[in-house]
């Protein structure tokens, strides 16, 4: 006996990957900012692969944007637009490898926080609270002036002082999926709380941490060009963009083009990845 | 035909939506008419295109649909001819509406006395509100609340939902309005509560002389209510007259399987099979449970027996769906519940629960649910079975949830507890948030199913006519404890707590006799 109740009617909720996916690249301020963050990525590549060296000396000092070197050189004759391509190298590093240990860290603890509530609940968030009234860039700061100016430690200090506000996004969406009996379901049929953390939950706080991830990311790509421009991260001679801007600083008068560019490329970075969360933000519907 | 006596003309009306798969017709040459003071029923199923011609009336349409032909006149005026300062004209003084969920329709910011006094104001285009005046206190009055100032004083989330859909009614009666579209206003409101606030429609439609319109999937509550109904079936009129006449002698096959679909109060579960002397399946004792200074559940005892479907009765608030949760071990409580399942059974009981929305994982397909629940509870059926045994066919299998309807999710979720050897079903509210016509079909469902496994079921309702064709005993619930337990049979035709008796009448669309009422919702 096959009965149907109804016609199906689809709703938005659960869509198949690949819509998704679609649904995104049909989005221009999403498809240009795809376009930008790839560029940006593929750019240290390929002046790996082209043997092009970011440190030489390629011309004479000063040179303005044109001719042989498009974007002029810098005090030290080096090709500006070869640095800026590498320069992307160090802070698609950084960055998301501080995103991702806070992802990780906070997704756990979020998820632990929003299922058990209680006691364990309480000390989290709490403790949070404390972690995020210190302002970040002073205790990323710290951490940086104690533990010595390495890729390691920034990449810690980033990634924990993220942890909670992803955690925290995690374990709110937590909330809202314990409301849903599919969860007491699981639990009457004797599914064990790991699998439901794991292959029950996550699964569906997913869109709202993979958003929460992505503004995390923007910011990460702020706070490490903030630190490397205060000297904390990248050392000379790096072609880090927030280094680059700081050593050149002092030029600004004669040579703007060593400043301007570095500086818009951080830009162009920092909107695309936060353009990026806006539209799957829509999209994802969280 | 005197125009200017009709309160509402509908003539020839055609509504289509624009949507990515092309147009959608919503509403085919619908014509209808009241006149001031008669009260008419407009009734479907959800998709019918009920709440469409409620919000074409005012033309309250969504963006992407079309009025594509036909006529809406109102004591004369030509509503779809009306520019925008004339729509707010008619809106403000001319036509109240009252939605299905108060909530929704109440600022949960402002004082709820101070929405009221507003709705004056924009009656009468002028003045500022005031919240304390007398014709607002009276108003609050007239629609029963004993104490006004108190009431106008609380916010909308310090209302009951019959509270909530009183003070809905309260503002769309201070504009005195012709005509009042009432749209599911009580569905999702107790029984008692429901049959409060329709007789109060009815009593301020004689005194307003205003026409009614009550749009409900219900067909005998309407029946009940209205002087005429008209049935809709996929944007059609497919039947409509004397409200008394289209219930007892249906013309139209969609109108006949309307009726038949509804769970009837008085025909009785077919012969039981339960020996009265079966070995209890669980077992509670002085079940506590309360929340913060709120008793949910207070001191409870309870058996279920092997193989028997208990059902439990009860307004929300009742206790009943705690009871429910603490005997699939679902909440923490004090007191204890015993299952005696077979031995080497690892999860006797299973759950059914209400929302079809919010049962099922909506990230997994049919299929990897139903093989997971498969495993857990070490059932020998194949998904495949598992599924013709629901009666879904196996070409949903690899659909999510999202792209299932809700007679279909609620099937999935049936599937599901019986996936394995289980000994107790716990059905909370399973069809309360589904249509009529697939309420009977998902009720059958559960009686094969139970009849052919033999399990137990606790079948949580807040609808005596729905457990009416399942139930072998029956518990009535109220404010935490059971006021009368017994069988099935006895409860119906000889309740002997006046709180039974007053159900049993709401149920039956009766007038209710007993004094009794949940005191907080009224």
């Amino acid at each position: 006996m096959t009965v149907t109740d109804v016609t199906p009617v689809v709703t938005n909720d659960g869509p198949p990957p690949q819509r998704v996916a679609l649904q995104l690249l049909r989005r221009p301020t999403f498809a240009i900012s795809a376009a930008i963050l790839v560029f940006w990525v593929l750019a240290p590549i390929a002046v790996k692969i082209l043997g092009l060296d970011p440190y030489e000396q390629a011309g004479d000092a000063n040179l303005s944007p044109g001719g042989d070197h498009l974007l002029g050189t810098d005090n030290l004759g080096r090709d500006v637009l070869i640095r800026l391509l590498a320069g992307a190298g160090p802070i698609l590093t950084v960055a998301p490898a501080a995103t991702l240990l806070a992802a990780v860290l906070g997704t756990i603890l979020g998820l632990v926080a929003g299922y058990r509530r209680g006691l364990v609940d309480d000390l989290l968030m709490r403790s949070f609270d404390i972690l995020n009234a210190v302002p970040g860039i002073v205790a990323v700061l710290l951490v940086a002036s104690a533990f010595g100016r390495s890729s390691f430690t920034i990449v810690l200090a980033i990634g924990v002082f993220f942890t909670p506000l992803i955690a925290r996004t995690v374990r709110s969406a937590v909330l809202v999926e314990m409301g849903k009996q599919y969860v007491e379901a699981s639990r009457t049929q004797g599914e064990s709380t790991w699998r439901i953390l794991v292959s029950e939950l996550l699964p569906n706080v997913r869109p709202a941490l993979v958003v929460e991830a992505t503004i995390r990311l923007g910011y990460a790509i702020f706070v490490s060009a903030g630190l490397s421009f205060l000297n904390l991260g990248a050392q000379a001679p790096s072609p880090d963009w927030g280094l680059v801007v700081a050593q050149n600083r002092i030029f600004i008068q004669t040579s703007w083009w060593t400043v301007a560019f570095p500086a818009l490329a951080i830009i162009t970075l920092v909107v695309a990845i936060n353009l990026i969360a806006d539209n799957l933000r829509e999209v994802l519907g969280r | 035909m005197t125009p200017d006596l009709s309160s509402l003309v509908v003539d020839g009306l055609s509504v289509d939506y624009r949507t990515r798969r092309g147009r959608r017709t919503a509403l085919a040459d619908v014509g209808f008419r009241i006149e001031r003071g008669e009260s008419y029923g407009l009734v479907g199923e959800s998709g019918s295109g009920k709440t469409t011609a409620a919000l074409a009336i005012v033309r309250y349409l969504a963006s992407n649909a079309d009025i594509t032909h036909g006529s809406v006149r109102l004591g004369g005026t030509e509503v779809l001819d009306l520019d925008s300062d004339g729509l707010r004209e008619l809106r403000a003084r001319r036509v109240a509406m009252v939605y299905q969920e108060p909530g929704r329709s109440l600022n949960p910011t402002m004082r709820v006395g101070v929405q009221v006094a507003e709705a004056f104001v924009a009656a009468r285009g002028t003045g500022r509100p005031d919240p304390g005046s007398r014709e607002v206190l009276d108003l609050f009055d007239r629609v029963g609340f004993g104490e006004a100032d108190i009431i106008a004083n609380r916010f909308p989330h310090e209302l009951s939902g019959g509270q909530a859909q009183r003070v809905v009614i309260a503002m769309a009666l201070a504009k005195r309005p012709e005509l009042l579209i009432l749209d599911e206003p009580t569905t999702g409101l107790d029984v008692q509560v429901e049959a409060a606030v329709l007789e109060l429609v009815d009593e301020l439609r004689q005194e307003l002389d205003a026409a009614v319109l009550l749009i409900s999937h219900n067909l005998p509550l309407v029946a009940a209510r209205c002087d005429r109904v008209g049935v809709l079936q996929d944007g059609s009129l497919v039947e409509e007259g004397d409200a008394s006449v289209v219930l007892s002698s249906p013309q139209h096959p969609y109108t006949r399987s309307l009726i038949d679909a509804l769970p009837d109060i008085d025909r009785p579960k077919p012969a039981g099979i339960v020996r009265p002397d079966a070995p209890a399946i669980a077992t509670v004792r002085d079940l506590h449970k309360s929340y913060g200074s709120v008793t949910a559940v207070d001191h409870l005892d309870l058996e279920i027996r092997q193989g028997e479907v208990l059902a439990v009765v009860g307004e929300s608030g009742s206790g009943k769906t705690t009871l429910g949760r603490a005997v699939a071990g679902l909440t923490s409580h004090d007191g204890t519940v015993e299952i005696h399942g077979p031995a080497g059974q690892a999860h006797p009981v299973q759950v059914v629960f209400q929302s079809p929305d919010a049962t099922l994982n909506p990230r997994r397909t049919v299929r990897r649910i139903l093989d997971r629940s498969i495993r857990l509870l070490g059932g020998t059926d194949t998904v495949e079975q598992l599924v013709d045994r629901v009666g879904l066919g196996t070409d949903l299998l690899d659909r999510y949830p999202g792209e299932l309807s809700g007679g279909q999710k609620q099937r999935v979720a049936i599937a599901r507890a019986f996936a394995g050897p289980s000994s107790l079903v716990v059905c909370d509210e399973p069809v309360s948030a589904l249509d009529v016509s697939v309420q009977a079909r998902i009720l059958t469902l559960l009686r094969e199913l139970q009849v052919t496994t033999g399990v137990s079921y606790l079948f949580i309702s807040h609808d005596l006519a729905v457990v009416r064709g399942l139930a072998d005993r029956i518990a009535v619930m109220r404010n935490g404890r059971i006021v009368e337990i017994g069988d099935a049979e006895d409860i119906y035709t000889a309740p002997q707590h006046p709180y039974t008796q007053a159900l049993l009448q709401a149920a039956r669309h009766e007038p209710v006799t007993a004094p009794i009422g949940a005191t907080d919702a009224l």
